[in-house]
């Protein structure tokens, strides 16, 4: 485990300074300057502020600055927030959205995996056709577009819960259900395939024919086989999940990191984009090795070390 | 292994407990527009955080709820027969928040700060006002030689490059306002955080939660507390439009204060209601000619191109939502000043014109494009426009639709033919419209320069007669807007406050779209909620 552990993290170290300068290189590269504004600024006032934030000099003197201010610790100040250090937003903004996150990452598991396996058990019914058909709907509606309807319905017409905000747990349903719906589909339609290889495969033919009731056969045998690909595949959705959509944060008012990712760029935020993209890539690795942890306690044939 | 088990459970709880903190809800709640970007008042170059900073300081002069300047920290003020020195005289016991007395070095500093270039502070510029300002500001002399005097603790003086009639109204705008030398000397950068904030305005900041709120509670420190109706204010970040209405809708906010809180496509369906409340504002949304290259160099061109507008048809089919069609770059409505009647709408004028320059019915014109960033109103008025000129001269124009970073630097490279654009004005008076164009200055965009319309500026500051000031601007602006057209005006922007009469008082629609926070009152005891 420990080699496994030391590997993993030896190669993800050039991983995650490459995609921090190509982060850094591609938001300076791209047309218009962080400092801008429909108001001219005076050229005098913009070159103290480039120089304020390491942002004078050549693209290549300027990305040796920046990695190294990383090294030691320090992801600069945002360029659109003055006075605001990169950390200091994350620290703020980061909980809020792994709050949210962790609650659609549990609704997108628990709703998703029970019910992937109910299709599967009934495979070729009317159940499994309409749960099929839901998942793909679930999949197909965008969040722009089911965040408004759910606030519309919720909200407005049924009075039940609040149509925005953040500081109370009756706020948090609405954005939490809808980050996760869409997941909730995939995840079911990944358990479905999964369990449907399973089920065909000879020792659960063995099991069935030695009289193992269907459910027992389903739940205890060969969901811990079928649910190998939806592993792999919440590794990226956990990271994903975790730091927030920007749909979801500005129809809910939510003050997480998911907005950063978008408006970061927008604003040529050099520093903040870089930092949240470095906040990204952290979790995903994090995510992916625990996947394939995850991966190998559920198949003994698989071993870390190989 | 329970605790194993439990321990994912357990760490959401807690995840839980600490993000999600139920707090009173504050006794006015507003929906403030995106995350302010800072509160310090040298650094602010927008209104949502300029709203904020009236409501955290307070100036020398401050606007009353109708946008009329009334003594601020002074108590009363007089200009010299030539209108170029004012001397302020601060109220007696002014005070910081943090009890320190408040004087007219406080406001020396403050000012200075703001024109140090260090502090690279974007709106310096409206300091220029002041005697050796632009100068101290560009680095040539000291700080000693801008005309700023503390006569005594109480007394400041103020000498003014041209004489400024609006010069009262002027320093109620973010960047004139104080900042407390000792806290921004100890925390540096980190001086607006809560804990370390220190102002002298109505209210005090008690909390700033990145793009959620920035909690004000009342300063009883402030010279005229028992004034202040409203314990604590919430000021909501958000950025959209839709949620900011339905925070709105749901009672979760009480006021909206700005236009952009308001999803464009249900304005219409809200005008009447008894909560909609519309005013004019001093703003107007135009096109840029870029005049430096074919065939917008041709002033023929650019008053063809201009006389073929239909502008009534863009507010009434696009816009929607009653914009008053611009003639002049200026709105009416500042006191004692009558914008040009600008161009009327003349098809024929505008083909002669045309064939004149070489293009009988848009034969033979290069293909030129609108350049606009990206927003849905912005590509409907060029969609508008493009079928005007295509029905009406025979031209076919291009659309060019780029991200706001990109945008703003096509305008600056002057990359375009023609560029959509708006300005909003930054004090009641001409000035703030009008020498955006003069030659050379950052804001003119266009490449246009025209000596007549310098010198024109540049006399008009000269005058001290008011009346005769405004004659030599009309002047100018008819220059502009009728003759020269680097630009040509389409629409005034129109302001809207949602709010319920009937619980609120102290809130009236005005030019400036200025709405001091600590003027709001209750109407009756609000039920609990």
């Amino acid at each position: 485990m420990f080699p496994f552990l030391a590997r993993r993290f030896l190669s993800s170290i050039p991983v995650l300074f490459s995609v921090l300068v190509l982060c850094f290189l591609l938001v300076r590269i791209a047309p218009g300057s962080p400092f801008a504004s429909e108001r001219a600024l005076d050229p005098v006032t913009k070159s103290l502020l480039e120089e304020k934030y390491g942002l004078s000099g050549s693209l290549p003197s300027q990305i040796l600055r920046y990695t190294g201010h990383v090294i030691q610790g320090d992801l600069g100040e945002s360029l659109k927030f003055r006075g605001r250090t990169v950390t200091e937003i994350i620290a703020q903004s980061l909980p809020r959205s792994l709050l949210l996150g962790s609650i659609s990452f549990s609704l997108a598991l628990g709703l998703g995996i029970p019910l992937g396996a109910w299709a599967a058990a009934r495979n070729g019914t009317t159940s499994d056709t309409v749960l099929n058909a839901l998942a793909l709907l679930t999949l197909s509606i965008p969040t722009f577009v089911l965040a408004p309807l759910s606030v519309l319905l919720f909200a407005f017409h049924l009075h039940l819960l609040p149509p925005a905000g953040w500081g109370s747990l009756q706020q948090l349903l609405l954005p939490s259900f809808c980050l996760a719906i869409p997941f909730i589909g995939s995840c079911a339609r990944l358990t479905r395939s999964g369990l449907l290889q399973t089920l065909r495969s000879d020792y659960i033919r063995t099991a069935r024919s030695k009289g193992v009731p269907e459910s027992k056969l389903v739940f205890l045998h060969a969901l811990r086989p079928a649910v190998l690909p939806l592993v792999a595949y919440a590794g990226p959705l956990a990271a994903n999940i975790l730091t927030g959509s920007l749909v979801v944060e500005e129809v809910f008012a939510i003050p997480g990191i998911g907005q950063f990712f978008v408006n970061g760029v927008m604003n040529r935020d050099v520093l903040m984009v870089s930092g949240v993209v470095l906040v990204y890539c952290l979790l995903l690795l994090f995510f992916n090795l625990v996947a394939d942890w995850l991966t190998a306690l559920l198949d003994p044939r698989i071993r870390l070390s190989a | 292994m329970t605790l194993r088990r439990d321990l994912p459970g357990l760490l959401l709880a807690c995840l839980v407990l600490t993000s999600c903190q139920t707090r009173p809800r504050a006794d006015l709640v507003l929906c403030n527009g995106a995350e302010p970007q800072t509160l310090d008042p040298a650094l602010v170059s927008g209104q949502l955080e300029g709203r904020l900073c009236a409501t955290l300081y307070e100036g020398l002069t401050r606007k009353d709820p109708k946008g009329k300047p009334v003594p601020g920290v002074a108590e009363k003020w007089s200009v010299s027969p030539d209108g170029r020195t004012y001397t302020f005289t601060l109220r007696d016991h002014a005070q910081w928040s943090n009890g320190d007395p408040l004087t007219a070095e406080d406001f020396r500093y403050s000012w200075l700060r703001a024109l140090n270039p260090a502090t690279a502070s974007p709106y310096a510029e409206i300091l220029f006002f002041v005697d050796g300002a632009e100068d101290y500001h560009s680095g040539r002399t000291d700080p000693e030689t801008v005309g700023i005097r503390v006569i005594d603790p109480l007394t400041l003086e103020v000498k003014l490059r041209h004489p400024t009639p609006f010069f009262p109204s002027l320093i109620t705008f973010t960047t004139y306002l104080p900042v407390h030398r000792a806290t921004v000397e100890k925390f540096g950068d980190r001086w607006t955080r809560p804990e370390n904030w220190v102002g002298n305005g109505p209210y005090c900041l008690l909390d700033w939660k990145i793009n959620d709120r920035v909690s004000l509670v009342k300063n009883p420190k402030y010279h005229h507390p028992g004034n202040i109706q409203l314990r604590r204010i919430d000021a909501l970040s958000v950025a959209r439009a839709s949620t900011a209405f339905n925070l709105y809708c749901s009672g979760q906010a009480d006021l909206l204060l700005d236009k952009g809180m308001i999803p464009s496509l249900i304005l219409p369906q809200l005008r009447g209601r008894p909560d909609f409340h519309p005013g004019p504002l001093l703003a107007t949304y135009f096109y840029r000619f870029n005049v430096t290259r074919p065939p917008f160099n041709d002033p023929r061109i650019r008053r063809a191109f201009a006389l073929a507008i239909d502008k009534e048809a863009i507010t009434e089919k696009v816009t929607r939502g009653g914009e008053p069609v611009a003639q002049a770059l200026t709105p009416r409505g500042i006191n004692g000043y009558q914008p040009p009647e600008g161009l009327p709408r003349d098809v024929e004028t505008a083909r002669g014109l045309l064939r004149q320059a070489g293009y009988p019915d848009g034969r033979g014109f290069p293909r030129v494009s609108i350049l606009y960033n990206k927003s849905e109103l912005n590509e409907q008025i060029a969609i508008e426009i493009q079928a005007q000129w295509k029905r009406d001269l025979g031209i076919e124009v291009d659309l060019r639709n780029q991200e706001w970073a990109t945008y703003l630097r096509s305008l600056d490279e002057l990359d375009f033919d023609i560029a959509r654009s708006s300005w909003v004005g930054d004090y009641d008076d001409p000035n703030t419209f009008l020498d955006c164009f003069v030659t050379g200055r950052g804001n003119n965009r266009t490449g246009w320069s025209n000596s007549r319309y310098d010198s024109l500026l540049a006399s008009a500051l000269a005058e001290p007669n008011p009346a005769r000031r405004f004659q030599i601007l009309q002047q100018a602006e008819t220059l502009l807007v009728t003759e020269a057209l680097p630009i040509f005006p389409i629409y005034h922007f129109v302001g809207v406050l949602m709010f319920n009469p009937d619980r609120w008082d102290g809130l009236y629609p005005n030019l400036l779209d200025e709405h001091p926070l600590a003027e709001i009152k209750p109407r009756a005891i609000r039920s609990s909620k």
